[in-house]
Formats: structure tokens, C-alpha cells, sequence
């Protein structure tokens, strides 16, 4: 069994976040990809990153992405990469 | 087969400008096919949303996606950077013309607000672009250009500058420095390292995005705004609010600001009684200041301010903002 990748979406509640959250938890039922998904929504935590726009994609401790929402592809080729 | 993005925006911008100019005409046969009754209001009516809709909503549509494009060109950081370096003035306006243009949501207003201080813009700076940038958006100048004309859009676009540019400074001169929550200071974020270079098709692809989420959420306000302006149109008499919302009811803006400022809608949302207010007689002034208000200064984006400003701080923004869009409202009714 590989081990799960950890995915975590920084975001305060806005509608994109939520989004984001929604669009990798039905990519990995679709995929049988073995993550561990986790919304960040403390600021401290998310200011870390250095982002000004949610919401902020990390994926194993690695922010990928922010701002906006990846498409599949690019969504897929960041957590098959991690794993 | 799959088009690159560039190609596609080529093939785009070719049928929207077929679709346009043959848009008159279509309409005009389009009436006439209807055999409506001849000078009736209904028919006025029915021209009017018939021509007006589609015109607007395809105004829309291309102007929301080469601001896609334009916004690929400025990130939150890049504008950071350009904002770092400028003494208050020059910052306050650089910082209200760079609010148009960079990607904004009100979500992001914290982590762009910490963003900002960290790197030591001036207080006074990063308010001039919190201000601008909900204010002054794409689909309230596409909606004001369609519906009430390119006098009243540049108006709206060089008053709301105006008002971020000298509300962010009169904050800057009030040193408020320490009404700002104490952990922001103590934000040290790392470097983003994202390694992003954007193709030109990238960018394009950013323009698509753009239509999709922005046409999609806003088309069905857009309809109810000309359906509001059509249909009304007949039923509700001329000068219906001139006596409460007119030029000679001194009262009217400060009263309209102070409605509008808690009151939270899009742009989108609120042309349809901006629409409706100017119809029945309510002055231009008035008018704006009250969508100003509205779009500009919300509830809900105070209290998601309120995690990094304390609480005197969010009420001198909430006052000289409000005090600014008064200004304004008083000047164009005096000017009209």
C-alpha cells in the first residue's frame, strides 16, 4: 500500500476554495487516487506559503499552485507525481 | 482535434465581431416578424430588450475575456513589487490603476492585505487598491457603457479612481499604523517559488476561464437589468422617484450611501436598480453613489478585514470612503 499524498487546500471559506476542495475529492474517487485531503483555513498557517490569492494548493508540503482552480490534468499530474 | 487556445481566440473574436454587426438588422427583422402593434409602448419594450440583451451580454463577453488575457500580465505580486518602491502619492495612484487590473476577489483581501505590509507598501497605498479594485471592475463599466452609455462608464471609472486614490491617502496621513492587528507585523511568509511562465496560449486559456466564470454567473442579472429598464419602462410614471431620489432632495445621497453600504452585491447585481433608480427619475449622482456604495464597501468584507484591522481602523476606512462617494454624488448631481 503507497502511501497517501497529502493534499491541502488554503483557503478562508471562499467559493473558490470550496470548489477546489470538491473538484480533487471527485478526481481522487474517480482516479482511486490514495490521498489525505485537508482545508488549511488558518491565516497564519496559509501566510506561510507567501500567497496573496486563495485558494492555495499544497500538495506534500509543496505549494503547486493558487489563485485559480487546475484543470484535471494538471491536477492529476501534481498528486501521481507526489505519490 | 484540439484547437491551441490562440487559434481558437482568433476563430472567436472573428464570429463575435460577424455576430455583432449583423445583430441590428437581425433584430430589426426579428421585430418586424413579430408584427407587433406600431408605436405601442409593448413593442418599445420588447425592441428595446430584443436589441439591448444580446448586445450587452456580447459587450460583455469579449471585454471580460481580454481582461482575462490583461489580467494573466499582473499578479498580486508583480503589482507588489512596482507598489514597493513609490513615495504616498504616486503610490496611492499607481496602486487605485493597478486595483483594475489585478486579480482580486474579496476573499483574498487578507492574504493580499498581509502580502502588501510585509513588503512595507504604506498603509495609505495598499487601502488606495483595496478600494479600486472591487469598485472598478470590468462588468460594471461593460454594464454602464451598454445600458446608460460610454459618458457615464468613464465617469463612474474616474470618480471610483478619484475616490480610492484620495480616500487611501487622507488614511496614509491619519497614521494608523497601530490599528492594525499586532501578528500581521510578525508575518515572515517564505518566497514563492512557483515557477510560473505563461505560454500566450496560457494566457488566452485565462481569457476563456474568465468568460466562463464570469458570463456564467452574471448573464442572468444582466437580463433582469434590461428587462428591469424595458419592462418598467411603461408602467411606473417618469419622474415616479424624482421627488425622494432627485437633484432637489439634498438628503437623497448621504441617505443612498448609507443604504448601500452594508448592502453587499456584484456589479452585476446591482445595475438592474441602478437601472431602475435612474428611470424613474433618480439623479445620476444619487445613482452612483449608491452602486459605488454598494459594490465598493460591504459588510461581509469588513468582517473578513476585521481578522488584520482593528476595529477604529475599519471604521476610518468605512467613513472616508463613504464621505468620498457623498462627494462625488453631490458633485454630479451640482454638475447635472
Amino acid at each position: 500500500m503507497p502511501e497517501k499524498v497529502r493534499v491541502q487546500v488554503l483557503g478562508v471559506g471562499c467559493s473558490k476554495c470550496k470548489a477546489l476542495e470538491e473538484k480533487i475529492r471527485s478526481l481522487a474517487a474517480r482516479h482511486r487516487l490514495s490521498i489525505d485531503i485537508e482545508k488549511v483555513s488558518d491565516l497564519h498557517e496559509i501566510m506561510k506559503y507567501g500567497i496573496m490569492m486563495t485558494p492555495g494548493l499544497v500538495i506534500d508540503g509543496v505549494l503547486k499552485n493558487y489563485g485559480n482552480i487546475p484543470t484535471d490534468d494538471q491536477l492529476l499530474k501534481w498528486i501521481k507525481g507526489a505519490s | 482535434m484540439n484547437l491551441k487556445p490562440s487559434r481558437l481566440a482568433v476563430l472567436f473574436v472573428a464570429a463575435w465581431i460577424i455576430v455583432y454587426f449583423a445583430l441590428e438588422p437581425a433584430t430589426i427583422s426579428f421585430v418586424s416578424l413579430l408584427s407587433l402593434p406600431p408605436d405601442s409602448r409593448l413593442t418599445e419594450a420588447i425592441r428595446f430588450f430584443v436589441y439591448e440583451a444580446p448586445k450587452v451580454l456580447l459587450l460583455l463577453t469579449i471585454v471580460v475575456f481580454v481582461v482575462g488575457i490583461i489580467r494573466s500580465y499582473f499578479s498580486p505580486e508583480r503589482t507588489r513589487q512596482i507598489l514597493g518602491k513609490r513615495s504616498l502619492f504616486l503610490g496611492n495612484i499607481l496602486a487605485s490603476m493597478l486595483g483594475i487590473v489585478t486579480p482580486f476577489c474579496s476573499c483574498s483581501a487578507v492574504p493580499l492585505f498581509i502580502g502588501f505590509v510585509e513588503t512595507g507598501i504604506p498603509l495609505g497605498v495598499t487601502f488606495s487598491f483595496l478600494i479600486a479594485a472591487p469598485m472598478i471592475n470590468e462588468v460594471a463599466v461593460v454594464l454602464l457603457f451598454g445600458l446608460f452609455g460610454w459618458k457615464t462608464a468613464l465617469i463612474y471609472v474616474t470618480t471610483g479612481l478619484a475616490i480610492a486614490i484620495s480616500s487611501g491617502f487622507v488614511i496614509g496621513r491619519l497614521r494608523v499604523e497601530r490599528f492594525v492587528e499586532e501578528w500581521v507585523y510578525t508575518v515572515k511568509s517564505q518566497n514563492l517559488t512557483l515557477d510560473s511562465n505563461p505560454t500566450f496560449d496560457d494566457r488566452v486559456r485565462a481569457g476563456f476561464v474568465a468568460v466562463r466564470d464570469i458570463v456564467s454567473k452574471v448573464w442572468v442579472y444582466v437580463l433582469i437589468g434590461i428587462g428591469v429598464g424595458a419592462g418598467v419602462h411603461g408602467y411606473v410614471p417618469e419622474n415616479f422617484l424624482a421627488g425622494i431620489m432627485g437633484k432637489s432632495a439634498w438628503w437623497s445621497v448621504p441617505v443612498s450611501v448609507l443604504i448601500g453600504v452594508p448592502l453587499y452585491s456584484n456589479a452585476a447585481g446591482i445595475i438592474p436598480i441602478v437601472h431602475a433608480l435612474l428611470e424613474k427619475g433618480a439623479s445620476l449622482g444619487t445613482a452612483l453613489a449608491f452602486m459605488m456604495s454598494v459594490i465598493g464597501l460591504s459588510l461581509p468584507e469588513m468582517i473578513i478585514l476585521r481578522k488584520v484591522l482593528k476595529l477604529p481602523l475599519i471604521l476610518i476606512f468605512v467613513v472616508v470612503v463613504a464621505v468620498g462617494i457623498i462627494i462625488v454624488g453631490y458633485l454630479f448631481n451640482f454638475i447635472y
